[in-house]
C-alpha cells in the first residue's frame, strides 16, 4: 500500500518511464521480456488482491491464468474478432472464477481446504489439458494440442483494425498498459465502501457478519474480479509466449505465492516488484555457467532458500519493509499519528 | 414500538452437544422496551442458549422467533441486518482498523455516507469514545476494546442489542456509565444481557432470567428473583429443589 | 473373470500407492497440524537413498528398509530443528516455508547428482491372471502398505509410546504439564513421518525411478488425500485412499489413466465441498 505522496510518485514516475520512454529507446528483446513480465505482473496483482486484502489465500489462482490464455486462442481461432476474444477470454475467467467462488464461499471453505481445493482445480485442467493431444481434441478451428498447447495463436488488434496483428512493440505497450489499469483498477475497487468491507471480513469476519455484511457475497465478488484480472493477464500471455498447460501447473502457482511473500503481502504494488525481481533472478540464474562453484546457482535451490528465508525472517516481504524504513525516517523528522490498513479507503475518507 | 409485543421469543429452545443437554426446552420472551438480565452460574447453559439467540449456534430443536418471524438457520449476517445488534463474550473488534473507522463501517450498513458520518460522531460521543477516534483498536485496553464493541454494535440503531459479559474488564467508572447507556439503549428498543458480575446486574436490572442445568430456574422482578434461596443456592452450590 | 480379478488387484495396488505416498504427510499433520510441502522430495531423497547404496552394493531389502529411512529420518531432524520448529501453529506460514525447503531439496540433488533419470528394474517378476499380468512387486507394496497400518495402530493403540504420542496431540498444554516435553514429541514426530517418506519413496523408487523432480508428482495427491482425510491419522489416510483411489481406478479402467486421475482430482474437491474438515473431521472423529 503506498501511503504516501512520495509512493505515488514512484509508481507514476515508473509506469511513465516503462509506456513511453523504454518503447523509444529499448531493443526488442528487451520489450519482448517486459510483456513476459508484465502479464505475469498482472496476475500476481490478481492474487496479491485476494491474499493481500481479502485473506483468501488461493494455491490455483494461475487456473483462470490458464483459462484465459486457452479461451482467447480458441476464440480468436475461431472468430476473426481478436478484441471479441479478449472479452470473451476475460468473461470466462470471470465466470470460472464465479462458479468456484460461489462452490468454495457458499460451503463456507477458508483456510487451508480452500487451498487445496484451488490448488486441485488448477491441477484438474493442467492435467486435462495435457492429455488433449490428437485430432479429437478440437474446438472448431482451434486444436488443443495436449502439451505442446496451441499453436500460432492469433496475435490481437487493434478493435476496428482486423487484418494488422500488432508488432511485439506494441504489445508491450498493451502488457504495460494493462498493468497500470488494473493496478488503477484495484487502488479504485479498495477505495469503495465494497473495499472496506472485504478489508474488514479479512480483518474479523466474525464481527463484519455480525454487523450484518454477508461475507460470502464480498469474497465472491472480489474473487470474480480477480479472476477476470489473472485471464487478463492470461490473454497478455498467449499473446507474447503461447499458450500451454504449463499455465496450470504446480510450478506456475508456486512462482505466483512466491512472488508475493518477497513482495510483501497486503501491498498491490510489492508483490509485482516482487514478481519482476524474481523472473529477473531467475533469468539471470538460467544463463549462469553452471561450473564449478557457480553450480550451486541452480535456480531451485536459490529460490527455494530465498523462500523459506522470507518466511522465516522477513514475513511481511521488502515493500512493507522499505515502507516501515521511510516510516521511521519520516517520524524521526516530525510526527505521523498510526495509520490504518484503511487509510486512503471510503472509510478512512469519512473523516 | 412500545407497543408490547413480544420482540424475540424462544419456544422450546433445546441444545444437545453429543450426549450433554447444554439448553433442555426453554420457553423465552422479551418485549419491546425491556431490559433483560440472564444469569447463572458457569456451565448452566446460559451462553450456549444466547448464542443460540444470536444466530451464532443452531439449535437441536425449537424455534426463535425475531418480530414474529423465526430465526432458526438464518446465517448470522442476516439476523444482525433484521435489527439485531450482537456484542460477543470476547471482543470481536478490527485491530487494524481505527476506532472511528469501526463505528463507521456499522453505522454505514444502512445509511448514506453523509448520515453515517453524523451517525458515527453521535455514538462516538454517546460512548464517551470521541478522544479514541483515530486511534487503532488493536493498541487499546481490553475495557476500550469492549466499549468500542459497543459503540459499533449501538451505532446501527438495532431494535434488539444482544450483550454477553459486557462489563468484562472495564474500570469503574466504565461500568458505571456503561450501565446508563444499557439503560437508556433499553428505552428504545430491547436488551439481553448475559452477566455474571451480580453489583452491576443489580445496578440495572429490571427483570431477570435465571439459569441452571440447561433450564429456567426463575424468572421476574430483580429484586425478588435476586432474594430467591433456590437461586441463592445455586450460586452457591447446593441441590435447587 | 480374469479381467474382474485383475481390476481388483489393480484397484489394491491403486489405494495402497495413494495410502503409502499419503502417510507420511498425515503423520505429521495429524500430530502437529502441519503441511509439510517436502514431504514429496522426503519420498525422492529416499528413492535417491535406496538406489545409491544399491548401487554400491548393499541388498536391495536393506536398503529399502532401513537405509532410505534412516537417512531421511536424520534429514527431517534437521530441517525440524532449523526451520519447522519456528513456525508451530503457523499452518499457512509452515507451508510456504516447507515450500521453499522442497525447492532447495530439488536444487540441491540437481547439484549434486545431476539431473538424469536412475533407476533399478522391480525384482520379484509378475504375476499372471489369464491375459493378463500384475507385478509381483507391486502387490508386495500393498502387503507392506496393510503392515504399517497395522504397525502404526498397534503403535498408537497399545505402547506407552503411542499413548504420549496421543495425548500430545489431543493436548499439548496438558502433557507439558504431566512432564512430557512437547517439543521432543513434535522432534521425534517429524523425524518418524520423515523416516516413513523414506520408506515409501525407497518401495516406489523400482516401479517410477528417481529424478529430482519426481517429488511433485506425489505431493499434489498426498496433500490432496491427506487433507480429505481429516485429522485422524490412519482411518482419514485409509478412508480418502479407498475413496479416491477407487475412483481413479475405476475411471481409468473406462477410460484413459489421465482422466482417472482428472477424476480423482475432482473428486477430491466435491469430498471436500461436501465434508470441509475432511471424512474423518465428521465421521469416527475418535478413530486414531
Amino acid at each position: 500500500m503506498m501511503r504516501s505522496a512520495l509512493g505515488y510518485a514512484i509508481v507514476t514516475l515508473s509506469a511513465i518511464y516503462a509506456l513511453f520512454y523504454v518503447p523509444q529507446h529499448a531493443d526488442l528483446t528487451t520489450m519482448i521480456n517486459g510483456s513476459v513480465y508484465a502479464s505475469y505482473g498482472v496476475l500476481a496483482l490478481s492474487l496479491a488482491l485476494i491474499w493481500g486484502f481479502a485473506g483468501i489465500l488461493s494455491f490455483g489462482q494461475a487456473a483462470f491464468f490458464g483459462i484465459g490464455g486457452y479461451a482467447y486462442a480458441i476464440a480468436a481461432l475461431n472468430f476473426d474478432n481478436t478484441t471479441l476474444a479478449a472479452a470473451v477470454a476475460i468473461a470466462a475467467a470471470a465466470f470460472s472464477a464465479a462458479l468456484l467462488g460461489y462452490f468454495m464461499f457458499w460451503g463456507r471453505i477458508s483456510d487451508v481446504y480452500l487451498g487445496v481445493i484451488t490448488l486441485t482445480v488448477s491441477l484438474i485442467l493442467s492435467r486435462f489439458f495435457n492429455q488433449t493431444a490428437g485430432d479429437q481434441w478440437t474446438i472448431g478451428n482451434a486444436p488443443l494440442g495436449g502439451f505442446n498447447g496451441i499453436p500460432s495463436t492469433p496475435i490481437i488488434t487493434l478493435p476496428g483494425d482486423p487484418s494488422n496483428p500488432l508488432p511485439p512493440e506494441q504489445i508491450y505497450v498493451l502488457a504495460i498498459a494493462t498493468l497500470v489499469i488494473c493496478y488503477l483498477l484495484c487502488r479504485l475497487l479498495l477505495a469503495t465502501r465494497f473495499g472496506a468491507i472485504v478489508v474488514a471480513i479479512r480483518e474479523n469476519e466474525t464481527r463484519a457478519e455480525l454487523l450484518g455484511y454477508d461475507s460470502r457475497y464480498y469474497k465472491l465478488g472480489v474473487f470474480t474480479v480477480a479472476g477476470a484480472m489473472a485471464g487478463a493477464a492470461g490473454v497478455l500471455f498467449a499473446n507474447c509466449v503461447f499458450v500451454s498447460p504449463n499455465m496450470f501447473n504446480l510450478q506456475t502457482n508456486g512462482q505466483l505465492i512466491i512472488w508475493i511473500i518477497i513482495g510483501g503481502v497486503g501491498t498491490l504494488v510489492g508483490p509485482v516488484v516482487g514478481c519482476f525481481l524474481t523472473l529477473m533472478l531467475s533469468n539471470y540464474l538460467g544463463t549462469v555457467n553452471h561450473s564449478g562453484i557457480l553450480a550451486w546457482l541452480d535456480p531451485n535451490l536459490v529460490m527455494g532458500v530465498l523462500l523459506t528465508m522470507f518466511v522465516l525472517i522477513m514475513r511481511k516481504g521488502l515493500l512493507p519493509l522499505v515502507i516501515s524504513g521511510f516510516d521511521r525516517m519520516a517520524s524521526a523528522i516530525g510526527r505521523r499519528p498510526a495509520k490504518s490498513m484503511t487509510a486512503n479507503t471510503a472509510v478512512d475518507l469519512s473523516q | 414500538m412500545n407497543d408490547g409485543g413480544n420482540l424475540l421469543q424462544a419456544k422450546g429452545l433445546t441444545k444437545r452437544f453429543g450426549g450433554v443437554v447444554a439448553v433442555d426446552n426453554v420457553d423465552f420472551a422479551v418485549r419491546y422496551g425491556e431490559l433483560r438480565c440472564l444469569i447463572g452460574p458457569n456451565g448452566a447453559g446460559k451462553s450456549t442458549f444466547f448464542k443460540m439467540l444470536s444466530g451464532q449456534l443452531k439449535p437441536t430443536s425449537g424455534d426463535v422467533l425475531l418480530k414474529g418471524n423465526s430465526i432458526v438457520g438464518l446465517p448470522t449476517a442476516r439476523i444482525a441486518s433484521l435489527g439485531v445488534g450482537i456484542k460477543t463474550q470476547v471482543p470481536s473488534v478490527f485491530d487494524g482498523m481505527t476506532v472511528r473507522e469501526s463505528v463507521y463501517l456499522a453505522a454505514g450498513r444502512t445509511l448514506t455516507s453523509l448520515l453515517a458520518r453524523k451517525r458515527t460522531t453521535e455514538t462516538l460521543e454517546q460512548m464517551r469514545i470521541s478522544h479514541l477516534a483515530k486511534r487503532l483498536v488493536g493498541e487499546l485496553a481490553h475495557g476500550q476494546r469492549q466499549i468500542v464493541e459497543l459503540a459499533m454494535v449501538v451505532a446501527p440503531q438495532p431494535d434488539l442489542i444482544l450483550l454477553d459479559e459486557p462489563a468484562a474488564g472495564m474500570t469503574g467508572d466504565e461500568v458505571s456509565h456503561l450501565a446508563n447507556v444499557i439503560i437508556d439503549l433499553a428505552r428504545s428498543g430491547a436488551v439481553i444481557v448475559v452477566e455474571h458480575d451480580m453489583k452491576f446486574i443489580r445496578r440495572i436490572a429490571k427483570v431477570v432470567t435465571v439459569f441452571s442445568q440447561g433450564k429456567v430456574l426463575s424468572e421476574g422482578p430483580a429484586a425478588d428473583v435476586l432474594a430467591d434461596q433456590r437461586v441463592r443456592d445455586v450460586y452457591l452450590g447446593r441441590e435447587a429443589s | 473373470m480374469d479381467y474382474f480379478f485383475i481390476v481388483v488387484l489393480q484397484l489394491a495396488v491403486t489405494i495402497a500407492n495413494l495410502a503409502l505416498v499419503s502417510i507420511g504427510l498425515a503423520i505429521v499433520f495429524g500430530m502437529m497440524r502441519v503441511i509439510n510441502f517436502a514431504h514429496g522430495e522426503f519420498l525422492m531423497l529416499g528413492g535417491y537413498a535406496a538406489i545409491i547404496s544399491n548401487r554400491a552394493g548393499i541388498n536391495l531389502w536393506i536398503a529399502i528398509f532401513l537405509i532410505a529411512p534412516i537417512v531421511v529420518g536424520a534429514v527431517g531432524i534437521l530441517l525440524e530443528r532449523l526451520v519447522i520448529r519456528h513456525l508451530y501453529g503457523r499452518m499457512i506460514d509452515t507451508m510456504l516455508a516447507t515450500w521453499g525447503i522442497s525447492l532447495a531439496l530439488i536444487g540441491l540433488v540437481t547439484v549434486v547428482f545431476g539431473n538424469t533419470v536412475s533407476g533399478i528394474s522391480p525384482p520379484l517378476g509378475s504375476l499372471t491372471v489369464g491375459r493378463y499380468a500384475i507385478g509381483n512387486y507391486e502387490l508386495l507394496l500393498v502387503a507392506v502398505a496393510a503392515a504399517l497400518f497395522a504397525a502404526g495402530w498397534l503403535v498408537l493403540r497399545h505402547t506407552s509410546l503411542g499413548l504420549i504420542a496421543r495425548g500430545t496431540m489431543q493436548d499439548r498444554e496438558m502433557s507439558a504439564a504431566l512432564g512430557i516435553d512437547p517439543s521432543r514429541v513434535y522432534a521425534a514426530t517429524f523425524a518418524v513421518g520423515a523416516a516413513v517418506s523414506g520408506l515409501t519413496g525407497a518401495l516406489i523408487a523400482p516401479i517410477v525411478g528417481v529424478v529430482p523432480t519426481i517429488g511433485a508428482m506425489y505431493i499434489a495427491k498426498a496433500f490432496i488425500t491427506v487433507i480429505s482425510g481429516g485429522v485422524a491419522i490412519l482411518a482419514g489416510t485409509l478412508g480418502s485412499s479407498v475413496l479416491l483411489g477407487g475412483v481413479n481406478t475405476l475411471i481409468s479402467f473406462v477410460f484413459t489413466p489421465v482422466l482417472g486421475e482428472v477424476a480423482l482430482l475432482a473428486a477430491a474437491v466435491v469430498l471436500l465441498r461436501l465434508l470441509p474438515q475432511g471424512i474423518t473431521g465428521r465421521f469416527f472423529r475418535k478413530a486414531l
